[in-house]
């Protein structure tokens, strides 16, 4: 113990000398060796998704809300949840309540911008009080805003902190993942930007986008969602425990578009299952393609 | 925006009690606690008319909102519907109502948010008119017994529920007061229509009356009433609720009316005198 905090890590009410809050940098660890939970902001929608470990092998799975990570909030309005289920699940009640207070006193819908910076004050209380805890969970936030018809992905992290965010990824492998979504077209500014350059090169390693190139649409989202779960659970997770790497595993995944109405429903099943055979195939390609000869091929898990 | 862990408001069942009651023009006197409470109410619709027919459940009622006797809001609607498949009239005290219909909507998208699937196909759980009224009962005798009743009296129409939540196919037609009396029948009026529009509901009543048949008898209904009721107005909606095809409201639209009948021609009131006392 005294090696790491020294003394200053057992409250978050207390500083270290340089500064840091050693318990809520605890609690983001906590976040680190959850499943990953992605959130991807698509030209005509949000899909989130989230990735979970299912490793009791006895474990009742099908038809039981138990496992969910991703809540409804009010209908335009969804919550991915990584970190401790049960902290994630006083997040999101709180999200409920903040959405329904608001409806209640104002008469329209909350905008995502508002329920963000409000759950984000509500996460950051629990980071100030020697008696508290501070929330062992980060939620992604996908809300549409009727007013301005501009839909919106947010992050909010244990320490309270909130942005909003094009591509976030929270959990265990969010790094490789956030790499991964940083090659898809879905910053408008630096889609702009590739194409004014050309496309050519491209600009500073811009992979991905080449010149002229739209954003992605939520159909093309949930594939490449899936593709990087996928790719995250291959490559180990970077820094993660790595416990149930090659465990079992579901995933989860929710969107709101302009198909759906803005409404927040989960991804159809079938578009789920033909997403996850489009990844396994483009994974399976890319790794021919890569290494013939590097090492054994084992495809993955079932 | 000081420190604090109140959300400024609950989403889990607004119990009855947090109704700051009073609205504007509703007049109050204190009750036991101190509290402003409702002793008679203001703005007020009146009657609503209710009938099962052969597959599904009808509301008729009249768009008028009375202030007093003036004839206030002639376009307000008091048939709502709460859910997918429920509906309710109300005759009474409106900001009350529209406060009960906010409060049944609030718990309908909180059963949608809080159900057990992200997939609208698995959500069977919404409420059932029987819940819905059961519920509004529960409100109601609370508020009552609170000695601030919520100054309607509600008339609730859908389906009754299979055990695994599917809808059934026997219609429900319920309805509340407001002291908390509940019950259900074949055909239920409220205020001045109880005792106009009922008796006539009950002799032309046939349980496979056709979806026309039902409407003729309800717009007839109306009709007497507005003839005989001073709070009644010949603006009216229809609304409607069947298995297949969930809640239909009608746009409000006029009654036909004949004010030829020789009672309605003879001048002072046939007393020869001149009209007064």
């Amino acid at each position: 113990m005294a090696s790491s905090g020294s003394g200053y890590d057992l409250s978050s009410s207390t500083f270290s000398p340089d500064g840091r809050i050693f318990q809520v940098e605890y609690a983001s660890r906590a976040v680190e060796s959850s499943g990953a939970a992605l959130g991807l902001r698509c030209a005509d929608g949000i899909v989130l998704c989230v990735e979970k470990p299912m490793n009791k092998k006895m474990m009742v799975t099908k038809n039981t809300p138990a496992g969910r990570r991703i809540y409804a909030v009010d209908g335009k309005t969804g919550l991915a949840l990584a970190g401790y289920p049960g902290d994630g699940r006083q997040v999101a009640n709180r999200a409920r309540e903040e959405a329904a207070n608001y409806l209640e006193t104002y008469g329209s819908e909350i905008p995502p911008d508002v329920l963000a910076a409000r759950l984000s004050a509500y996460v950051h209380y629990f980071t100030l009080h020697g008696a508290l805890r501070p929330f062992g969970c980060t939620a992604l936030l996908a809300g549409y805003d009727a007013a301005t018809q501009r839909h919106s992905l947010h992050m909010v992290e244990p320490s309270g902190s909130c942005f909003e965010y094009y591509a976030a990824a929270a959990g265990r492998g969010r790094q490789p993942a956030r790499t991964e979504m940083e090659k898809l077209a879905v910053n408008p500014t630096r889609a702009a930007a590739a194409a004014a350059s050309g496309g050519a090169g491209g600009v500073g390693g811009e992979e991905g986008m080449e010149r002229g190139q739209q954003l992605i649409s939520v159909a093309e989202g949930v594939r490449q969602l899936a593709k990087i779960v996928y790719t995250i659970r291959d490559s180990g997770g970077n820094g993660g425990s790595g416990a149930s790497k090659d465990g079992p595993f579901e995933i989860e995944m929710s969107w709101l578009c302009e198909k759906t109405g803005w409404k927040h429903v989960g991804v159809p099943k079938d578009v789920m299952e033909e997403a996850v055979e489009w990844a396994k195939r483009e994974i399976e390609a890319e790794g021919e393609e890569e290494d013939e000869d590097d090492d054994e091929e084992d495809g993955m898990e079932e | 925006m000081s420190l604090s862990l109140q959300s400024g408001g609950s989403s889990s069942r607004v119990s009855a009690s947090s109704f700051s009651a009073t609205g504007t023009g509703i007049v109050a006197a204190a009750n036991a606690a101190g509290n402003q409470v409702t002793t008679r109410p203001i703005t007020t619709g009146t009657s609503v008319l209710g009938i099962k027919y052969r597959n599904g459940v009808m509301l008729a009622a009249d768009t008028l909102v009375s202030y007093g006797s003036l004839a206030k809001y002639k376009n307000a609607r008091r048939l709502l519907p709460v859910n997918s498949r429920t509906l309710i009239g109300a005759s009474g005290e409106y900001s009350d109502l529209q406060s009960i219909s906010d409060l049944l909507i609030a718990n309908a998208l909180e059963d949608r948010c809080t159900a057990d699937s992200l997939y609208e196909e698995d959500n069977t759980n919404e409420e059932c008119a029987k819940e819905v009224w059961s519920y509004l009962r529960a409100v109601m005798y609370q508020r009552r017994n609170k000695m601030n009743p919520l100054w309607n009296d509600v008339i609730v129409a859908g389906f009754q529920q299979n055990p695994d939540g599917s809808t059934s196919d026997t219609p429900f037609l319920g309805t509340v007061d407001k002291i908390g009396t509940a019950y259900e029948d074949d055909m239920l009026a409220t205020g001045f229509g109880g005792y106009i529009a009922l008796p006539l509901m009950r002799e032309k009543y046939r349980p496979d009356m056709e979806e026309g048949e039902a409407r003729a008898l309800l717009e007839d209904c109306l009709r007497i009433l507005f003839y005989r009721d001073c709070r009644a107005l010949n603006r009216v909606q229809i609304a409607k609720v069947t298995k297949e095809g969930g809640v239909l409201v009608s746009e409000p639209y006029e009654l036909d009316t004949f004010w030829d009948y020789k009672g309605y021609v003879s001048t002072k009131a046939g007393m020869g005198t001149d009209g007064g006392w």
